[in-house]
């Protein structure tokens, strides 16, 4: 036996133990993926490594953080951000990070709405896809409520507060999440407790993630199943060479942000110390949070006897809820909006709809921007609720090519796709 | 028990006769455990639910005194009891006539004011809006008082009486009030 055998009789050996080397080998090397994945499939990859840089700079910054209400602040505006070394650039990565790790995971889900990737057979796939969704929001919130400032703590007093929504017991629900009447040190110590927990959580929903997309491979831009033993490549080294330059392109906006613009996606009002008995003139949420404000700030209206208040927070999650129903809610059998003239138009209006309800958000609730936000929110509502079930009903698809292969190989120039600017 | 060993020993070798009862009592076994297990663990997680609740040394800084003397007429203070502001006010007389007129108006959580003032001259009530827990402006001279010359919620626009009762936006709800007792003229305790 010779030298360079023995790593791998090593592997082997290993591997005939914990099967850690097969089940890369079959998982990523052999693993195979449609021909034609457009830059639109980076994302979920990027989004899982943001996932890790936000442990790994969360794990160390719980070194120095300190969950009191009166060390708070102190432990984050003084220590970390001037005495721990590099305490600096690990709070802006994670703070950025947040922001970064929002923006991904929207593309990734527009992408998944234009490209029908919701549909038979990646449902379950696509609900693990929501819960991921509603797990980030509620790290992301409870993780701004730590540094103690006035953000922090009236975004805590306003999100809490909307439980009290529910009808009888939502008192008692609200002074529960507090552990006191206010929102105040027990609830710091809980919110820190969670926000620590709820990423590994996260770590093993996309674990599941994953292995209901590894049942039936990728979608594509074609929206089509794949045919042919031509239709795809393997995973290795065709798309991780992809994913790797994508991930390049990516820390390069996101360093920018880290290092030239740190708090350009953030409030100001949060480097002001909490204070209980002081609401700053205006409570806004971060960016990635300002549709649903808005939904919840447009509903105004008792409607019969049930408040507003109510109506507003059942708006406002089920705008979210919507997105579990969607298989069905769509009734098209095509997934590509490629393929779907009607589809294509409705789905960059429900972009704009989606845009224009983050702008609303992050105004005050008066005058034609109470106005505007009413009719972005019934157009949200509209856009799933009416509009999916009744495209896929009358809409007549363009025909749908034999197979990928055919399409990708054959054809002589893709289909022009306005907008999405798909680079296949 | 003793009828239970005998009914298995005769159903195991898959008697024709013994095999069905032996079944049923086994499933019924199976189902009783099955339920007590989950009874018992749905108790279990109770501990974990209420010790999110508030603890014994927040409970214990559940009552405050305070000194209403240096309070003139016309004057609001603000106290901080449980973690929450307490507004106090010593309402002029206009102000009581303004909030009884008002009893008889359209209100959106309907209230009398001798409802929510124990002696009309003290108005005592939590500072925080029932909409989505902002602190209502009013209480320093110089703030908007909102319409009805109460207090008035900036976040999203929320106008309180001089009873502290809702009468325009998007709360629900009158200002709370607290549970208190005048222990004298000039001392109340509030908890
Ligand atoms: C923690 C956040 C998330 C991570 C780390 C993540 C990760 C991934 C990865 C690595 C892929 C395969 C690569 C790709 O197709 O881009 C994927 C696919 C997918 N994800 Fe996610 N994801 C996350 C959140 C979401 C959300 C919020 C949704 C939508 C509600 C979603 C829906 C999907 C769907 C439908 C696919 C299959 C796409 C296709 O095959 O066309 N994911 N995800
Ligand atoms: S919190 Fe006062 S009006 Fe919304």
């Amino acid at each position: 036996m010779t030298v360079s055998e023995w790593p791998k009789q090593a592997v082997s050996w290993f591997d005939e133990r914990l099967p850690v080397f097969t089940f890369m080998q079959h998982e990523l090397n052999e693993y195979p993926t449609p021909r034609n994945l457009s830059y639109w499939w980076n994302f979920g990859s990027l989004a899982g490594i943001v996932l890790v840089v936000m442990i790994a700079t969360g794990i160390v910054l719980a070194m120095h953080y300190t969950p009191h209400v009166d060390m708070a602040y102190d432990s984050i505006e003084q220590r970390i951000m001037r005495d721990v070394n590099y305490g600096w650039l690990m709070r802006y990565v994670h703070l950025n990070g947040a922001s970064m790790f929002f923006l991904l995971v929207y593309i990734h889900l527009f992408r998944g709405l234009y490209y029908g990737s919701y549909k038979a057979p990646r449902e379950v796939l696509w609900w693990l896809g929501i819960i991921l969704l509603l797990l980030m929001m509620m790290t992301a919130f409870m993780g701004y409520v730590l540094p103690w400032g006035q953000m922090s703590f009236w975004a805590a007093t306003v999100i809490t507060n909307l439980f009290s929504a529910i009808p009888l017991i939502g008192d008692q629900i609200v002074t529960w999440l507090w552990g006191g009447f206010a929102v105040g040190n027990p609830t710091l110590n809980r919110f820190y407790s969670l926000h620590y927990l709820m990423p590994f959580v996260i770590v093993g929903v996309v674990m599941l993630h994953l292995v209901a997309l590894h049942m039936h491979g990728s979608n594509n831009p074609l929206g089509i199943d794949r045919k042919e033993e031509r239709d795809s490549i393997p995973f290795h080294p065709y798309y991780t060479i992809k994913d790797a330059l994508g991930l390049g392109v990516f820390f390069i906006v996101f360093a920018v942000f880290v290092f030239f613009a740190p708090n350009f996606l953030g409030e100001a009002e949060n480097y002001v110390r909490a204070n209980p008995f002081q609401t700053p003139a205006e409570i806004v949420p971060d960016w990635y949070f300002l549709p649903y404000y808005a939904i919840l700030r447009s509903i105004t209206f008792d409607i019969w006897f049930i408040p507003a208040k109510l109506i507003g927070v059942t708006a406002m999650f089920g705008s979210l809820m919507l997105l579990f129903a969607l298989p069905w809610l769509d009734t098209s059998k095509v997934r590509s909006a490629r393929f779907r003239p009607i589809y294509k138009q409705v789905y960059w209006v429900f972009v704009v709809d989606c845009l224009v309800l983050g702008w609303v958000g992050a105004n005050r609730p008066e005058g034609h921007i109470l106005i505007i936000g009413q009719v972005a929110t019934a157009y949200y509502f509209l856009h799933f609720l009416v509009l999916m079930p009744l495209i896929g009903w009358f809409e007549k698809p363009r025909p749908l090519p034999d197979s990928i292969s055919k399409a990708v190989l054959e054809r002589p120039a893709p289909p022009a796709e306005a907008g999405t600017g798909g680079a296949e | 028990m003793s009828d239970t060993v005998e009914s298995s020993a005769s159903g195991a070798p898959g008697a024709a006769d013994g095999g069905e009862e032996g079944e049923t009592r086994r499933d019924f076994l199976l189902l009783a455990t099955t339920a007590f297990g989950a009874v018992g663990a749905a108790f279990a997680i109770w501990p974990f639910v209420d010790s999110m609740n508030p603890s014994a040394d927040v409970l214990a800084l559940s009552s405050i005194e305070v000194d209403l003397s240096p309070i003139a007429k016309g004057q609001r203070i603000t106290v901080k009891w449980r973690g929450a502001p307490v507004f106090i006010e010593h309402r002029t007389q206009a102000q009581i006539d303004a909030a009884r007129k008002d009893d008889k108006a359209d209100l959106i959580d309907p209230q009398l004011d001798k409802d929510r003032a124990k002696r009309p001259e003290w108005l005592i009530m939590v500072g925080i809006c029932t909409h989505l827990g902002c602190i209502p402006l009013g209480q320093k001279s110089g703030q908007p008082k909102g319409e009805w010359g109460g207090w008035f919620c900036p976040c999203h626009g929320s106008h309180y009486d001089t009873s502290g009762r809702i009468r325009k936006g998007p709360a629900p709800k009158n200002l709370p009030i607290p549970e208190y007792e005048f222990l004298s003229d000039t001392v109340v305790r509030i908890g």
